[in-house]
């Protein structure tokens, strides 16, 4: 199989979309955490989740690749919905990569080990083979030199960029990426924030939870704003924050950016 | 620090206020004090000895027992020495305990694994067991199994019997039909896993395969006419002398007596072995180049049991059995398990079992939830998540409370002198102490060989927790 090195291929608009959810909701007991989701994400596009904590952004995500379980509604992620049938939640969670606020990098491998595990228990991929897609996309995250190290000996930049490159090494279709950068010391956020930008220019359809609101406006084709589990407003990054329509998303805007 | 670097010559200070002196001074008082101490207990406990004509040295090591022992798993009897009593105690002790430890930790996994399960009946039940059997002492289940095995057995006259296997070389129809069965399941195997998108035509193939399975393992083991009616007989044929018995003395069975001719088989085994291990590195080679999965632990089993049970027939069979007779009230021949050994065994490793379950769950536990949730997304199933991602990282938790358990089992299985199963303590501590009355020496000995196994045990352990640690930083 000729998985080295192929990138996410960019895929024209008119093809079905990568993401669909209709009416979905999900309740933690009595608490509602999503209300009535209705989202439409085209192949590569480039979307940026924000909002207050507690407002269901990273549960949004999280019901992409059935981390949890949505209780009503329609999920579709590239043609397949998302059931209690294992196969179909398998077929997804191989095409939909997923990085986190806290690496969750398995520390008792190794950096190359973290990246060829999925590769050869899931898709089979020779050691080998999978190991030099596991450097390729360590050298494009540029740490293609800590290879052999463990998580633990490497900065916490450093090891959301491994994490990055592990997701990568599944050959994804759709990234979501949850808080990525809240975990890390400020001299740090730069380098995966530059990553992600990378990636975006590459054509990856993307799903970012994140306060980054310079990152949003130089990547984003799409910025939502959550508050109390529903979407209050969804708009271009330049009239999203010029020219916010919702008292909410006002404030918000005015608590982060103030 | 003190300012005493400036200066060349550091202040005198008076001896007794200087905190090392002190320090040295106290250490060297308590010392003197316990070595005089264990001085007049030795002095005191060697005198009376002396005064009452008990041993003092070990000359009673190479004198004659005169006891007989009811398991031995080396050449023992009346006229043996103590000191072969003492090595057939040990011996006895390291059986149960070696057997035990493997039990346990099997039973334990499966159940700390199952307690942490999403389904409900698997966790209860694993619930249920771990708080019955941890907070009934030890000694009481003992006991109970003791009498729970030996209650409803007969006496040897009135043995439970069962018939008697020979084993023969299969003839020419059983054989082919056997081979031609397996053949066929293999590749209703192999098209099942072809095509695998279709579930019924599947689930019909893996059935086939199955049924071949079964086929071709009961023509061989019973012959073709079983099937085709064709004469003939297979492996193993019923009737002969019983060779089975069960009985309040324990299980007899067929004394196998190796004749010319086994060494083949051995050298089979041998061979099985190596080619395992050769066909493990070809096959992560060919992972490596490939990325193709090979069945493994299929082939090594073919191997290491196949291999030999191939040269076993080619050799003509090199085994006789030497069955159980009874004569007047006893059984003569044969090999006997002692029903006090498997109340033993049971008793302590399901006990144990317990506490290793507890460890496992608390070691799973500490692995975090994000981890999991990681290998989920990326596309890693329930199993492989346990097998690659969570159980590596709960080990290095899990180790040291199941070295712990691991020696307990060990120190506990000298309770086997309350159901009389004939282990160090019981032959050693027990009649060699009372016909020899060399109290010192034998505690002293027992209490080393227990310190031994124990300090074995963990430093094994502490190799093993070395090899699979990872850099932190």
């Amino acid at each position: 199989m000729a998985a080295i090195a192929q990138e996410p291929a960019q895929e024209s608009a008119h093809e079905a979309a990568a993401i669909e959810m209709i009416g979905v909701n999900k309740w933690y007991g009595q608490f509602h955490v999503l209300r009535d989701i209705n989202l439409v994400v085209g192949q590569g596009e480039r979307i940026v989740i924000c909002g207050p904590s507690g407002s269901g952004k990273s549960t949004l995500i999280r019901c992409v690749n059935r981390l949890e379980e949505h209780q009503s509604g329609r999920i579709i992620v590239r043609g397949v919905e998302l059931t209690n049938d294992l196969r179909k939640i398998d077929e997804i969670r191989r095409d939909v990569g997923m990085v986190f606020q806290n690496f969750n990098l398995f520390p008792h491998l190794s950096i190359l080990e973290n990246c060829t595990l999925a590769p050869i228990w899931v898709r089979k991929m020779p050691r080998r083979e999978a190991e030099d897609l596991a450097m390729h996309y360590l050298a494009r995250v540029k740490i293609p030199e800590q290879a052999h190290k463990y998580p633990g000996q490497l900065s916490g930049g450093q090891q959301q960029r491994v994490a990055i490159a592990r997701a990568l090494c599944m050959n994804p279709r759709i990234m979501l990426f949850d808080e990525p950068t809240s975990a890390l010391d400020p001299e740090m956020v730069k380098e995966v924030l530059d990553t992600m930008v990378a990636l975006a220019r590459d054509g990856m359809t993307m799903l970012c939870v994140t306060h980054e609101m310079n990152f949003a406006k130089q990547v984003a084709d799409r910025v939502i704003f959550m508050d109390r589990g529903e979407i209050v407003e969804a708009n271009a990054p330049e009239p999203f924050f010029a020219n916010p329509q919702h008292e909410r998303t006002k404030l918000f805007l005015s608590q982060i950016l103030g | 620090m003190s300012g005493g670097e400036q200066g060349a010559a550091r202040p005198q200070v008076p001896l007794l206020h200087d905190p090392r002196f002190r320090g040295i001074l106290a250490q060297a008082l308590t010392a003197l004090v316990v070595i005089s101490l264990i001085w007049a207990a030795v002095d005191n406990a060697a005198t009376n000895m002396r005064a009452r004509g008990i041993p003092t040295n070990f000359d009673f090591w190479d004198r004659t027992s005169g006891f007989d022992v009811n398991q031995t798993l080396i050449a023992y009897s009346a006229i043996s020495t103590y000191g072969q009593a003492f090595w057939v105690g040990l011996l006895n002790t390291l059986l149960v305990a070696g057997i035990g430890i493997v039990f346990a930790t099997l039973l334990g996994f499966l159940l700390g694994v199952m307690r942490l399960s999403a389904n409900w009946a698997a966790r209860s039940f694993a619930a249920i067991y771990v708080e019955t059997l941890r907070n009934v002492p030890l000694l009481l289940q003992l006991l109970f199994w003791y009498n729970a095995i030996l209650t409803p057995l007969p006496a040897p006259r009135a043995s439970l019997g069962m018939p008697s296997v020979t084993l023969t070389w299969p003839d020419a129809p059983s054989f082919a039909l056997a081979l031609a069965a397996a053949g066929g399941a293999f590749f209703a195997a192999r098209f099942a896993r072809s095509r695998a998108e279709d579930d019924a035509r599947e689930l019909l193939a893996s059935v086939g395969a199955a049924l071949g399975w079964i086929v071709a393992l009961v023509a061989l083991l019973f012959g073709a006419s079983v099937f085709i009616g064709a004469p003939g007989g297979g492996v193993l044929h019923w009737g002969g002398p019983a060779g089975v018995y069960l009985n309040n003395r324990g299980l007899l069975l067929p004394d196998p007596r190796f004749g010319p001719g086994f060494e083949w088989v051995m050298a089979a085994l041998a061979l099985g072995v190596a080619l395992s291990l050769a066909f493990g590195i070809w096959a992560r080679r060919r992972q490596a180049l490939s990325g193709a999965q090979s069945p493994l632990a299929l082939v090594s089993l073919a191997l290491i049991l196949g291999l030999p049970l191939l040269a076993f027939f080619a050799a003509g069979g090199p085994v006789t059995l030497e069955y159980p007779v009874l004569r007047g009230f006893n059984f003569q021949g044969g090999v006997r398990v002692l029903p006090e050994f498997v109340a033993l065994l049971l008793g302590l490793s399901l006990y144990t079992a317990a506490f290793i379950a507890e460890e496992v769950r608390a070691g799973v536990q500490s692995v975090a939830r994000g981890q999991t949730e990681a290998a989920h997304a990326l596309g890693l199933r329930a199993a492989p998540t346990l097998r690659l991602v969570v159980l590596p990282q709960a080990m290095r938790v899990i180790l040291p409370p199941l070295t712990s358990q691991y020696l307990n089992l060990t120190k506990n299985s000298s309770l086997a002198v309350f159901i009389g199963y004939p282990d160090l303590v019981q032959v050693f501590m027990g009649t060699v102490l009372n016909q020899t009355g060399a109290a010192v020496q034998v505690i002293a000995v027992t209490m080393a060989v227990y310190l031994t196994i124990s300090l074995a045990t963990s430093g094994l352990m502490a190799l093993y927790a070395r090899r699979t640690a990872w850099a932190e930083r």
